[in-house]
């Protein structure tokens, strides 16, 4: 008697899906330490690490080796339970962003006697922006512990701005994303870059204003610099994670640039047609290629549209020093809250005149 | 106040404009300089492998200078030490022996001479007080190392190579500079 089957292809399928996405967000968020340093030298009319392998492309193993050789420090004062989860929590949230991201068209497995297709997303759920957005507010808790059970003043004064400033930034990319919602009628990623494939057109050319707020507010979500508050180097000493040594504070370094690359598939599916490819007809080619290598084809095409918005992230932050406090604030209630409020009635209003029949 | 020059740029006080606060205008301005810099050339010098050459007046490491048969010139007057505004310089005299002519040019010679790297300033007054013309400031400059002792620099370290037996050697010694003279 089967109470229950269990779909073992499924499952296998989806967990090596897991890894591989795992795998290749540690690869990007590795190299992106690289990519920041090269682009920060490249800016500042240096030439950054060139010293180890050719053109320094060996410098984030030997980065890593050395976070992972230096001694593990835990004050003496500190809570040791939260100490540790702080640092665990900041790389998961940042990690299980990723599960609802579509990464491509669906790939055509014909092996073992298994034929079936193979979408490149971990969970189509209904609900991915909403899932995404609960995930990325769960981040906060990775900063506010860290803060917290370092028991030093600085790191906590720093984990307060941290969290303060992603909770007012999180409300502005809330509102600036239902407009956007409007336009789509649909909470899934997959069928968001699917309407936008369908289109031809991207939602960038509908939500100019959505997605200026959302950049801006992604950086402040990413603790990137102009918003990097929380971390303060010089004004704070390090921030939140001041009291962290060793791979602990590798993690946090990490989450932060797993969470760049997290916030620019966000910003390229949503905005930027996701895996869709400009002036190329997909459909068309799924039926002459075959699925698989247009699978692959997109999935490439998805990464570099995130490679171009994670250097507009380095390229950010190596322009623009730091906003004080209050203008930061100001900045979040006082000018992109209203803005996406307007940009908000502006959208409904179109969407419910083109609802009743009215032709612009 | 008569202004000195015309650059002068009044300061505008202005409040600034619910545009200007969005500062969006003025980040994509400094954008397009930090861009624009990504491609200009990198003032970078990769050093082990690329020098950027010395200035002709470079004053760097010591060297006690021989003639053209090889003979040291140093006399071991102490001028130099004298002369030393850090009191780098340390020398012990001696006098030339019979058979000894090849060697020392002058009937006096320094049996010991060594100056310490630590102390000296590379100013190069012992190259101005020298009147025998035995010590000069050459293109180097002292590399780094773990202990002090090493830093006092003896005779075989600073005497040129002998322009007789090792000629290459000479040459490179005396560098761009010998070439001008």
């Amino acid at each position: 008697m089967t109470l229950l089957t269990i779909d073992w292809v499924l499952l296998t399928e989806k967990l090596l899906l897991v890894v591989a996405i795992v795998m290749i967000s540690l690869v990007i968020a590795m190299y992106e330490t690289y990519a920041e340093r090269k682009v920060a030298a490249y800016i500042q009319d240096r030439i950054g690490p060139d010293r180890a392998g050719p053109f320094g492309i060996l410098q984030p193993m030997a980065d890593g080796l050395k976070l992972f050789m230096k001694e593990e420090i835990i004050p003496n004062t500190s809570n040791k339970l939260l100490f540790i989860l702080g640092p665990c929590l900041a790389m998961l949230t940042a990690m299980m962003t990723s599960a609802v991201i579509p990464w491509g068209s669906a790939l055509h497995f014909k092996m073992f006697g298994i034929d079936r297709m193979v979408t490149l997303q971990v969970a189509d759920i209904n609900i991915g922006i909403l899932y995404i957005f609960g995930v990325v507010s769960l981040g906060v808790y990775g900063i506010m512990i860290g803060g917290w059970a370092s028991n030093n003043k600085f790191s906590l004064l720093a984990a307060l701005r941290g969290a303060s400033q992603m909770i007012s930034y999180e409300l502005a990319m809330g509102l600036s994303l239902i407009a956007l919602l409007m336009l789509t009628g649909s909470l899934s990623m997959k069928t968001i870059v699917e309407q936008q494939m369908t289109q031809g057109v991207w939602n960038i050319v509908y939500q100019p204003l959505g997605f200026l707020i959302f950049i801006v507010c992604a950086f402040a979500e990413c603790n990137r610099t102009p918003f990097d508050l929380a971390e303060a180097e010089n004004e704070l000493n390090f921030g939140y994670h001041q009291e962290y040594s060793s791979m602990k504070l590798g993690f946090y370094l990490f989450a932060e640039y797993i969470n760049m690359f997290i916030s620019s598939a966000v910003m390229a599916t949503l905005f930027f047609g996701g895996y869709d490819i400009p002036f190329f007809d997909e459909a068309a080619h799924i039926a002459s290629w075959g699925a698989t290598p247009v699978a692959l084809l997109t999935g490439f095409v998805f990464l570099i549209k995130i490679a171009f918005f994670i250097f507009v992230f380095m390229w950010v932050r190596w322009t623009i020093p730091r906003f004080r406090y209050d203008q930061l604030m100001n900045l979040g209630w006082k000018n992109l809250i209203p803005l996406a409020l307007v940009n908000m009635v502006i959208t409904g209003a179109l969407v419910l005149l083109k609802q009743n029949h009215w032709h612009f | 106040m008569q202004a000195l020059t015309n650059r002068a740029k009044p300061v505008d006080r202005a409040p600034m404009t619910w545009v200007e606060k969005l500062y969006l205008w003025n980040i994509l301005k400094g954008m397009l300089i930090t861009l624009r810099h990504f491609f200009k050339r990198k003032a970078t010098v990769k050093y082990p492998e690329q020098k950027r050459p010395f200035s002709p007046v470079f004053r760097g490491l010591h060297i006690l200078n021989r003639d053209e048969q090889g003979r040291e010139r140093c006399t071991a007057c102490g001028l130099c030490a004298v002369a030393c505004p850090a009191e780098a310089i340390t020398m012990e005299a001696a006098e030339r022996k019979k058979g000894e002519e090849n060697l020392y040019r002058e009937e006096k010679y320094a049996a010991r001479y060594e100056i310490n790297m630590l102390r000296c300033i590379f100013c190069g007054l012992c190259e101005e007080a020298c009147p025998k013309d035995a010590i000069y400031l050459s293109e180097t400059f002292a590399p780094a190392n773990f202990q002090r002792q090493t830093f006092i620099y003896g005779k075989q370290d600073l005497l040129i190579p002998d322009p007789v037996k090792e000629p290459e050697l000479y040459a490179k010694a005396v560098g761009e500079r010998g070439k001008k003279n």
